[in-house]
Formats: structure tokens, C-alpha cells, sequence
């Protein structure tokens, strides 16, 4: 097993296919009376948000607290660089408490990768920046094998703001790894440059929602903030919904088996009509259940060991 | 499996190896042990079988199966495994966890037979109490293993013992299974050189 | 005054010769010279090389005198072989006064390890709406001719005209730094496939292509000198080149870094290697290579930004960019074989971008002179031979910030001298 998750591309198959398999397992806890472990007692978490993300944050503390760990919140949203404690010294007092994990949200790019430089403990990515969410990646890919049965093969389109997403770039790399066929549809403005080449191989690209619904597998809606609309990437809330929305007339173009998904919080009415989240096709709670074990998942497996190392 | 892992002596040349129970006597002590389970569980009833993986669950299929035969009662079967209740995770690499599998009637109220194959310092035992206790409520809990090699580092005994075997601790038991290894036999390997 | 014989030195690597420094200048120079009366420095196997000369240095003082001071600037530019060092000008106070570029242009004589020459803001507190008092500075003590907002743009173009156009009263130049600022807003590093991977806003070519080529069109329709600092891409060699072909007086630097590195190294996060113009692509780097052979592109400068650890031991988006880069230049400009002739460098081509022509763009009448009888002694000996593992530690600069800690770079500073005085001696600062 990997020491840290910063990124998507840090799984390969088999790795990421036992994050998966150990899932399912933890998933089955949730049907128990019990539903507690006690596999990493004595263990401690720490949960370093840097970002407000409640939903993020708690499936994470219940992930911990169902393996028995020992969860610390450590909230620094509001410590500016300027007057607030450096990562650094975050990291240093962290490592000072014994930290044996620090699950870390923060707006910077990059910032989980510079924190596994100076703490010894396991650093799990909860989300940097533009860059990655790689347990968001995880529990989505999850989700999808709970629904459709497999990965391989499937044709997963991905539809939004592609360029600030976190979520997009992680599910680019883990389905890509997993051997999914991923198309990016969004505005040209919102897919970032050489994006065909930067990830994965084989990823496509579109600027036609209605031209990739029918082959679709799956249809990932991402967040679409409506303050990009001030820096002109698209003129408005209502030509966005209307070329880029999933609204009930697109959803019946979609394959009768296909799933919607949504990494949440959604803008209904925005990237997502009401009655296409509320349908039997969306997976938008499910997600949120599954994240709790497929972060069981990832806690166990790079914590339950000495340390690094292969599974058995 | 034997657990923990007995030190295997530093030696260049492989240890020597010495068959504790041949395919014949493997067969033999399952048979014994499905009579004794009939015997003191008043014909199976209400009774489930589970088995420790790996190889405590092929036993206890088998010894559901001639339950079976003898009897004709049909024993549940299920898979307890013990990975996430370890104590000594941090020993060794991170290990992959097995799929448990309880019958479709649950074990409250039931008489759990846990199965296994070697019985050593009662730690897997004492992990699969836990994770019993977890699960649901026995009535009662009995722990049948093919081989007791002594050693015991918990208060633990078996209610179903298939053979004793005195062992050093130098030496290790490698119980091998038709379903799981090709081959029905259980060895005793190393310790001092003859 | 001492003087000094420098004996069996390789003047930009040609047959060996004898050095005799007298009174500030080259006395005499050949074989066999009597070494009578003067300090003799052994210098078998080194090459002489006029002393380098650095038209873009951030010595931080006054404001950041944590980073670097005039005097510690100085040391490590000594030490790289520079005798002349332009001073930019986003110091705190901005540079953009008579008053403060005296200040440093003082305190760079009081240190005494190289001249020191204050370049001035263009607009006041680089803040890129009216003209600082650019004729003030020119007239000071400091004789200001550069000018440069550096670290920021002149971006409005009647501003930057009207600039251009001043400076023509006292020969002066503007130095601009070409990143059109609504293209790079947030932005952390090159625009392209890494950017892409890593989530950081990228900073496109385009921005720093088209202040280029509206900057040559502003110098060609008002006859004016412009200097492109740091250029960067392969996109702007084709400006330069083209505008050259015109005309057009526009002379260009590269950095080092630019020379050597690439984007990929910011998938490390570590923001040691952020950089403004960030580290471009390798086809970059190869056109940046042939454009300074070629002569598109002038000279090398070093762009030397010293920052305090708490600026770059942070996340990536939150420090600042910047490397230092004096102590290293001439070696990483080795490293890259981008002015060698038949796989061996070509001594004259190096004294030509790194001294001669960076001296004539900034009218430093004492520098970027062969080693000859009469010619002011600032010149520098260099060990080609001699290979060095960068150690941060080692480094003279008050900061630690370079981007090529651990790797192993060829040649080696092992004299410095400054008006006929030694800087270094045996590798090593005087004082």
C-alpha cells in the first residue's frame, strides 16, 4: 500500500481495485448493529480543513471513528498566510501530537504534497486547490460498480467546469486507470488547456452535451459556481443551464441503464434540473454513503499496517 | 493458519519436514470431529458453522458436509474473518481484508461452532470472539480446530480437537488443503536438526 | 596601489598569457612578464574573461534586508564573476526617486565588491499610472539610464509609449517586463499540460508574446531603444527576431533558469521553482538556446531574487516567485552548452552575452572589456575544468532560494577583479 493519497495517479489498478474491494466490505458494517471496528485503535487522525467543507469533514470523521481511530478536527479556516500559522509550523506542532494521519482540505494546489515533506504520518488529499480529491474520485468510481457491476469498458462523461474542478481531474486519472472511457463536456472556456494529453490517454473532448448523453454510461455533473460568470466564462446562469444543464428532456436521451451522479453541493436549476436529481437514476445519496466506506477503506489500508508497504 | 508465524530457524539448507497426518488420517479426523460436533450439540441443532479464513473455511464446509452425510442435517456455514480485530496489524504490512460471511439466519440464539485449522496462541480466537460479539448474539460459542499445537498465550481451549501435537517453537505446522492447496496433509516443519 | 601578475592565463581560452594589473587597469599583457614588485596569482589552466556584467539583479535593499542586501548581493555576484550589477528597482521604497537610487548606488560603492548600478522605476511605486521623475534619476549620483517597473508590466501602452519616448533625452531604456496582467491573473506557472495536471492557474506565452510585440511596434513607431527582460518563450524569439530584421532597436535577455529548466519541475509543488516568467516548456528552452547562439536574444541575465525562507516554505500559490541565481549563472549557462562551438565553449561567444553586450545596453563604459594593455581591469579567471555540487548553505546570498540544490554544474569563479583589486581569490570573497 501507498504511504499517502495525494493524487488519482498515485493508484494503480490493483491498488485501487482493493481500496474498492476493502470497501465493500466496510460498506457491509452499515446493515450491522455494531458499527464500530476496533482496527486502528490508538490510531490518530487529524482532519486539517483549510476549507469550509462540512459534508467532506464528516464523512471522514465517521470513516475514523468507525475503525475506533482517535479523530482531531483542526480547523484553519480564517488563518490567513499573513497573519495565521505557516503549513509549516501546522505541520511541525501535528507531528508533535503524533499524528499518524492528516486528512487535509485546503485551497491551495499542491499544499497536501507539501505537507507529506514535513510530517511523517500518512497525508490523505480531502481536496487542494484546482487540483485533486482523490477519495472523491474513489467513492464515485465505487458508486458506479455498485450500480452498472464493472468499470472497464464504461463511457463516463463528465460535464461542467471542468477547469477548477478537483473532482474532474481525479476521476479523469482513477477511471482512466480502471480502464473507463472519459469524455470532458463543457464550454471551451471551462476545459482546461492540452487536458486530452495532461491526465490520460484516450480522454475525449466535447462542447456538446446532446452529442455524448446517448452513449453515456454515466453522466458526472460537476459544480458550476455562478461567480464565473463575472469573469466571463460563460454569460449567463440561464445559457449555461440551457447548453450544459441536465434537465428532464436531456435525461431521457440517456441510455436506460445510464446513472447520474453529483459530488455535491448541487446548484439545482444550474448544472442540474430538480426532477433529474431526485430521479431513481441519480446516485447523489448514495454517494454521500458509499464516501464513508471508501474512506474506511483508505484509512485501513494506510494506517493498518507497520507502515508502507503491499497489501497481502 | 498458524499465528503468529513461528521464527523459522537460520538455516541454509531447507528444514526438515515431517508428515503429521497423511490424506487418510485428515479424512479420518474431519469424520471424528463432525460425530463429536453431532454428539455434543444434541444433532446440530440450531448450530452454524464458521469458518476462520483461510483454510478454517473448507474445514468447516467439509465438517458441514459430513454432518451431512451422517445425519442428514443441514448445517449454515459462514466465513468469520477476523483482519480488522487483529492485534497485531502493526506488526506486519497492511493486510488485505476477507469477505465474512454469516448465514442467512443470523447467529443470535444460534450455537457457533468457530473452525479452524491450527489452534497456537489463541490470538485469531480471541479476534474472532470480537468480531463474533459484533455480529450478533450466540447462544454459545465452541471452537473446533484440526491441530492443537500448544503455546497458548490467552486462556482459550478447544471444544473439538482433530490432533495434538507437541511442538517447539522453532517449528511451524503447515496444515495443506484440497480446496485451498491441492493436497490434503499437515506437516511438521523444522526445529532441531536430527 | 597594488598591482598584480596573473600568470599563465588563457584570455577567452586562447594561447596563455601573462596579466600584469597596475593602477586599476591592464598594464601590460604577454608571456614572461616581470613579476617584480606584484602579487602573482597562478592561473595555469583557468581562462580570463571579461568581468560579467548582470543587467537584471533584485539586491532587495532598501525593505528586505532579510533576503539580501546590497553588500551580500555584491559578495555573490563577485563570486559569480560579476563586476557590474543592475540594481532593479522594487526595493521598499520603490527605486522610483533621485533620493533612493543614490541610496543604493552608495552603499553598493561602500560594499566594494562590484559596481553597483540602480536601475529606476519607470512609473512611481511601479504602481504603472504616472512617470516616476525619470530625468531626477538619470541627473543623480546613481546616472540612472535603465528604467523598469520590473515585477510588474507597463502595461498601458500610452503609458509605456510616453515612456519609451523620455528616455531618448538622456539616452536612456526601458527594460520592460512583458506579462500583460489580465492574462495572468492568479497565475502560478506555464500554461500548458502540467498546469493542467497540477490544478495551477496557468500563465500563458501569449501574455508575455503580445507585450513583446506591441512593445517593438511602440519602440519602432517612436524610435526608441526597448529591452525585453527575461523573455521567455519561443513565441517571443520570433518577435524579437522579426522585429530585429526590421530595425527595430530592441535588444533581449534570458535567464539561466530559462536556459536550463523546465515546467515539469513544478509538479514537485515545492516553490523553489516558481518563477516570474515561470519555467517554460522544453521546446522553449531549446528555442531560448539557439536565439542566445543565434543572437536574437543579447545576453543572459540572472533575474537573481533572493526571498526569505517563510516565502518559499509554504504553499506553492503563496510564495513568491524568484531564484537566485549570480553564484551560478556562468556555470548553469555551461551546463547547457547553448554558447559552446564543437563541443567546447566558445569563450568569446560567452563574453559577448554574459559582459560586452550587457555592458553596452546599460552604457557601463568600465566594463565588458577584453583583458588588454589599457583596458579597465575588471575581469574575472574561471576554472573549466572544475565541477561543484550546489550546496544552499555554501551560498554567499543572504537566501537559499536556488533551484539547483544537490546538482552538479561545471566550471568555477576562481578570481574576481574589480578596478585592478581582487573580490575573490581562490574561490573564495576577499572580504
Amino acid at each position: 500500500m501507498i504511504k499517502h493519497l495525494l493524487s488519482g495517479a498515485d493508484l494503480d489498478a490493483e491498488t485501487a481495485t482493493l481500496i474498492l474491494d476493502t470497501a465493500a466490505e466496510m460498506a457491509t458494517l452499515a446493515g450491522r448493529e455494531v458499527k464500530k471496528l476496533p482496527t486502528l485503535r490508538g490510531r490518530t487522525v487529524v482532519n486539517l480543513f483549510y476549507e469550509d467543507s462540512t459534508r467532506t469533514r464528516i464523512s471522514f470523521e465517521a470513516a475514523a471513528k468507525r475503525l475506533s481511530a482517535d479523530v482531531i478536527n483542526f480547523s484553519a479556516k480564517g488563518s490567513s498566510v499573513s497573519k495565521g500559522e505557516s503549513l509549516k509550523d501546522t505541520a511541525l506542532t501535528l507531528q508533535a501530537m503524533g499524528a499518524d494521519a492528516v486528512v487535509i482540505r485546503h485551497p491551495a494546489s499542491g499544499a497536501p504534497h507539501r505537507l507529506a515533506n514535513w510530517i511523517d504520518g500518512s497525508v490523505v488529499n480531502a481536496g487542494d486547490g484546482t487540483h485533486e480529491h482523490p477519495t472523491q474520485a474513489l467513492l464515485d468510481a465505487y458508486t458506479m460498480r455498485s450500480r452498472l457491476g464493472r468499470l472497464a469498458g464504461l463511457h463516463v462523461a463528465v460535464v461542467g467546469d471542468v477547469l477548477h474542478s478537483r473532482v474532474a481531474r481525479s476521476n479523469v486519472l482513477l477511471l482512466s486507470t480502471l480502464g473507463a472511457k472519459v469524455t470532458l463536456v463543457g464550454p471551451p472556456t471551462l476545459i482546461p488547456v492540452d487536458i486530452a494529453t495532461a491526465l490520460a490517454p484516450g480522454v475525449q473532448v466535447s462542447y456538446d452535451l446532446d452529442a455524448v448523453l446517448p452513449t453515456a454510461d454515466v453522466v458526472m455533473m460537476l459544480r458550476v459556481q455562478r461567480e464565473r460568470m463575472a469573469d466571463s466564462y460563460f454569460p449567463s446562469a440561464r445559457e449555461y443551464a440551457r447548453r450544459y444543464g441536465l434537465d428532464a428532456p436531456r435525461m431521457r436521451r440517456l441510455a436506460e441503464h445510464a446513472i447520474v451522479m453529483h459530488p455535491g453541493p448541487m446548484n439545482r436549476g444550474m448544472e442540474i434540473a430538480a426532477e433529474v436529481a431526485d430521479s431513481p437514476r441519480s446516485t447523489i445519496v448514495e454517494q454521500v454513503a458509499n464516501g464513508v466506506s471508501v474512506r474506511m477503506a483508505v484509512l485501513y489500508l494506510l494506517l493498518g499496517g507497520r507502515g508502507a508497504g503491499a497489501a497481502q | 493458519m498458524a499465528y503468529p508465524q513461528a521464527a523459522q530457524p537460520a538455516v541454509a539448507s531447507p528444514p526438515p519436514a515431517k508428515v503429521i497426518l497423511t490424506s487418510a488420517d485428515l479424512h479420518r479426523v474431519v469424520d471424528r470431529i463432525a460425530h463429536q460436533i453431532l454428539e455434543k450439540t444434541q444433532g446440530a441443532d440450531r448450530t452454524v458453522l464458521l469458518g476462520i479464513p483461510t483454510r478454517g473455511v473448507p474445514l468447516a464446509r467439509r465438517l458441514a458436509d459430513r454432518i451431512r452425510t451422517f445425519e442428514g442435517v443441514e448445517v449454515p456455514v459462514g466465513v468469520l474473518d477476523i483482519t480488522l480485530y487483529r492485534d497485531d496489524l502493526r506488526l506486519r504490512a497492511t493486510r488485505a481484508v476477507g469477505h465474512t460471511e454469516v448465514p442467512s439466519g443470523g447467529i443470535d440464539g444460534q450455537r457457533v461452532v468457530l473452525v479452524d485449522d491450527v489452534l497456537f496462541s489463541g490470538r485469531t480466537v480471541r479476534a474472532a470472539l470480537d468480531a463474533l460479539s459484533d455480529l450478533g448474539r450466540p447462544s454459545s460459542v465452541q471452537l473446533a480446530v484440526l491441530v492443537d499445537r500448544g503455546h497458548r498465550e490467552l486462556p482459550i481451549r478447544a471444544d473439538y480437537v482433530g490432533k495434538n501435537i507437541p511442538t517447539s517453537l522453532t517449528e511451524s505446522v503447515k496444515v495443506t488443503l484440497a480446496e485451498s492447496d491441492g493436497a490434503d496433509e499437515v506437516k511438521l516443519i523444522g526445529g532441531a536438526a536430527q | 596601489m597594488s598591482s598584480y601578475l596573473i600568470r599563465g592565463v588563457r584570455v577567452l581560452g586562447r594561447e596563455w598569457t601573462d596579466l600584469l594589473l597596475r593602477d586599476g587597469v591592464v598594464a601590460e599583457t604577454g608571456p614572461g612578464l616581470d613579476p617584480s614588485g606584484a602579487q602573482v596569482i597562478e592561473a595555469d589552466g583557468l581562462v580570463a574573461l571579461p568581468g560579467l556584467v548582470d543587467l537584471h539583479t533584485h539586491l532587495r535593499e532598501p525593505g528586505r534586508e532579510d533576503a539580501e542586501t546590497v553588500e551580500t548581493g555584491s559578495r555573490a555576484a563577485a563570486l559569480g564573476g560579476y563586476t557590474a550589477v543592475c540594481a532593479m528597482a522594487n526595493t521598499s521604497p520603490v527605486a522610483d526617486t533621485a533620493g533612493v537610487v543614490e541610496q543604493v548606488w552608495r552603499l553598493g560603492r561602500e560594499a566594494g565588491l562590484v559596481d553597483v548600478q540602480p536601475i529606476g522605476a519607470v512609473t512611481v511605486g511601479l504602481a504603472g499610472e504616472r512617470l516616476a521623475e525619470l530625468g531626477a534619476m538619470a541627473a543623480s549620483a546613481a546616472a540612472v539610464r535603465i528604467f523598469s517597473d520590473d515585477g510588474f508590466c507597463v502595461a498601458d501602452p500610452r503609458l509605456m509609449r510616453r515612456a519609451l519616448e523620455y528616455v531618448k533625452a538622456f539616452d536612456g531604456i526601458i527594460a520592460q517586463h512583458a506579462e500583460e496582467p489580465r492574462l495572468t491573473e492568479g497565475a502560478q506557472m506555464h500554461e500548458g499540460e502540467v498546469s493542467t495536471r497540477l490544478g495551477l492557474t496557468g500563465w500563458p506565452a501569449v501574455a508575455e508574446e503580445a507585450i513583446i510585440a506591441r512593445d517593438v511596434l511602440l519602440a519602432e513607431h517612436v524610435g526608441s531603444r526597448v529591452h525585453v527582460c527575461h523573455l521567455s518563450t519561443a513565441g517571443s524569439v520570433d518577435i524579437v527576431r522579426q522585429a530585429k530584421a526590421r530595425g527595430v532597436r530592441v535588444t533581449a535577455e534570458v535567464t539561466p533558469h530559462h536556459l536550463l529548466l523546465t515546467d515539469e519541475l513544478a509538479a514537485s509543488y515545492d516553490p523553489v521553482f516558481k518563477v516570474n516568467p515561470p519555467l517554460r516548456t522544453a521546446a522553449d528552452v531549446t528555442a531560448l538556446r539557439a536565439a542566445l547562439a543565434e543572437g536574437v536574444i543579447d545576453i543572459v541575465a540572472t533575474d537573481h531574487a533572493p526571498h526569505a525562507v517563510e516565502d518559499k516554505e509554504c504553499e506553492w500559490a503563496y510564495a513568491r516567485p524568484g531564484m537566485v541565481g549570480l553564484e551560478t549563472a556562468l556555470s548553469v549557462v555551461l551546463s547547457t552548452g547553448a554558447l559552446h562551438r564543437d563541443g567546447e565553449p566558445d569563450w568569446d561567444l560567452i563574453a559577448e552575452r554574459m559582459s560586452r553586450a550587457p555592458a553596452r545596453i546599460a552604457g557601463l563604459a568600465a566594463h565588458g572589456h577584453d583583458p588588454a594593455p589599457g583596458a579597465p581591469a575588471n575581469l574575472t579567471l574561471v576554472d573549466p575544468a572544475a565541477r561543484r555540487v550546489v550546496d544552499p548553505g555554501e551560498l554567499a546570498s543572504r537566501s537559499r532560494n536556488t533551484p539547483y540544490a544537490g546538482t552538479e554544474l561545471p566550471g568555477r569563479i576562481v578570481a574576481t577583479f574589480l578596478h585592478g583589486r581582487p573580490t575573490v581569490l581562490d574561490g573564495k570573497a576577499v572580504k
